[in-house]
């Protein structure tokens, strides 16, 4: 059956206007978020100084830096990834290659998912509850936990994603070796789906690297340098909430710089993720 | 390469009667593994219908059969690969050197150091194509470096692999090609020094030139191994087995010498799968 020359006409302006309208929403979101990094490049670079990585934060009106702030979200976010791999990993490897289609491991995986997009402030009041009010002090030990909870349902997810890829063929002939199915695990399934575990590691640490809501509830902050994790400590979400609302333009100038920071890391990590994931795909 | 002459014998595959069963039976003396009545259920789904068939020691048993026959099925019992699966049983008995290898109580380390397994897509392991053959060695042994050197070398010359990769051994396997990587798991299988291999279509993910050399393989590992192969390939059947099960719908229909299978099929199905009537 011919089609009509005029319906072709009115599929090609029907197609020519949903891609502008598309184009055009692409563009306000970039736009968007050019400016963002522009104002944040900007003010950012203004503000870094080898005081921000030498100096501690200063009271309004004397010069400091930010090395509290930066040791203090490092060591935060570095246990709190460690517990949340410890987590994540062991209940990923779980629910892929043990839970099956069980009820347990449904009713695990719907909670995980719940977690995965639960608020973040929440999780900071929920560690506030148990290891704030009880121990009766803020402190580092409270914003690792807060920020591992946040990460674990991330690697959880990406843990059994990437384990279910892994060829059913591969787990078999590692057990047709006599192998028993938890060194298959650890000593093949494991390593064969490591960039990708790495990966969702890469990308929890990008999620907590910038969380504020948390640990305002937990760690809260630390005028000081500090290495002790069982006492309020500085970290860099935190300073900026609080330098960015004073009035001092020196607090605020540190503020961006800390902000420069936290953004330029996360793109590290976002990038070094992507190129992984690529080489996996590769392999 | 020697395709055996076939000619339609009996009448086509309509007028079949529920005996048209041929199992030959071989001679205890020689028989490696002996399947005795053998059910099997993927949860209510009955896959083998009382399946017995001897395999014979030192010699090559071909399994064929159109797709979802159960010949799969049959060779991941014999070393209780289902186990791996909640749902999946097997019942009846399978006697390797005297002991039923279904009872419950069987290690299934053990057993399955004793029977190695390649299956149809190659899976090198993420690792070195020393610490591949390696792997499965560790599990049993406890080598010194140069022993394990020896071993590895032995295995690979075995696998007819030694000289394509002598100089590369710890690369990574996932680097060789297909049929390469095939051959390494062969010789990964014979490193752990089993006395059978259970092949399960090792050669339909390959390039004819990849399957003869893989087949040549097989034939030079006959002589020391009791092996079963499933296929797909009737000529590749005929070129390597000494004896041929044919399968349908879960069923042992035909078993005998491969030469005799090939010529003159007892059965009307065998006869009709073989003259290409079905499949």
């Amino acid at each position: 059956m011919a089609v009509s020359p005029a319906r072709i006409a009115s599929r090609r302006a029907g197609n020519v206007v949903f891609v502008a309208f598309c184009s055009l929403v692409t563009l306000v979101a970039l736009v968007a978020l050019a400016l963002i990094l522009y104002s944040l490049v900007v003010q950012g670079v203004g503000g870094l100084s080898l005081d921000v990585f030498t100096k501690s934060t200063p009271a309004a009106g004397s010069p400091g830096g930010l090395i509290n702030a930066i040791v203090g979200s490092i060591m935060m976010c570095v246990l709190g990834m460690v517990i949340a791999l410890l987590i994540g990993v062991f209940a990923g490897t779980w629910l892929a290659e043990y839970a099956g289609n069980s009820r347990y491991g449904g009713a695990v995986r719907f909670l995980n998912d719940v977690l995965l997009s639960a608020p973040s402030i929440l999780v900071g009041l929920f560690v506030y509850e148990i290891l704030v009010a009880p121990f009766k002090g803020f402190s580092g030990l409270a914003g690792a936990v807060a920020l591992a909870l946040l990460a674990a349902p991330v690697i959880t997810r990406t843990t059994e994603d990437v384990l279910k890829l892994q060829p059913t063929a591969l787990r078999e002939s590692g057990v047709a070796l006599g192998s028993p199915f938890w060194h298959v695990i650890r000593a093949i399934l494991w390593r064969s789906a490591s960039s990708g575990i790495l990966t969702g590691g890469l990308l929890a640490f990008a999620r907590i690297s910038g969380e504020t809501a948390p640990l305002l509830f937990t760690a809260l902050n630390n005028q000081f340098f500090n290495w002790n994790m069982t006492r309020p400590m500085a970290n860099l979400p935190v300073v900026i909430f609080q330098f960015a609302l004073t009035p001092y333009p020196d607090l605020n100038k540190l503020a961006w710089a800390g902000a420069l920071l936290i953004a330029a890391t996360v793109l590290t990590v976002t990038i070094v993720a992507r190129a992984l994931t690529k080489e996996q795909k590769r392999s | 390469m020697t395709s055996p002459t076939l000619e339609p014998m009996g009448p086509a595959a309509n007028g079949q009667a529920a005996d048209d069963v041929s199992v030959l039976a071989i001679d205890p003396a020689v028989a490696k593994i002996d399947v005795q009545g053998l059910d099997f259920f993927y949860g209510k789904t009955h896959a083998l219908k009382a399946v017995s068939m001897g395999v014979a020691g030192n010699a090559v048993t071909a399994l064929i059969g159109p797709s979802g026959c159960g010949k799969s099925t049959l060779l991941r019992t014999l070393n209780r690969m289902y186990a791996l699966y909640p749902g999946q049983r097997a019942t009846g008995r399978i006697m390797l050197d005297g002991e039923d290898i279904l009872r419950p109580s069987v290690n299934l380390s053990t057993l399955r150091a004793k029977i190695g397994m390649v299956f149809q897509k190659p899976t090198p392991f993420p690792m070195s194509i020393h610490d591949n053959v390696a792997f499965g060695v560790k599990l049993y042994e406890s080598l010194s470096k140069a022993d394990m050197a020896v071993r590895v070398e032995e295995s690979l010359r075995r696998a007819a692999l030694w000289d394509e990769v002598k100089d590369k051994l710890q690369t990574s396997g996932l680097g060789l090609s297909g049929g390469q990587q095939q051959r390494l798991c062969v010789a990964r299988c014979i490193a752990v020094r089993p006395e059978i291999l259970l092949l399960d279509e090792p050669t339909s993910a390959l390039d004819p030139i990849s399957s003869a050399k893989l087949e040549e393989t097989v034939t030079q590992l006959k002589a020391d191994y009791t092996i079963v192969i499933v296929t797909h390939n009737l000529g590749q059947a005929a070129r390597l087995s000494d004896y041929t099960g044919f399968m349908y719908l879960g069923e042992l229909v035909e078993f005998g010498e491969t030469a005799g299978m090939f010529t003159k099929p007892v059965t009307n199905r065998a006869s009709d799968y073989l003259t290409g009537r079905f499949g």
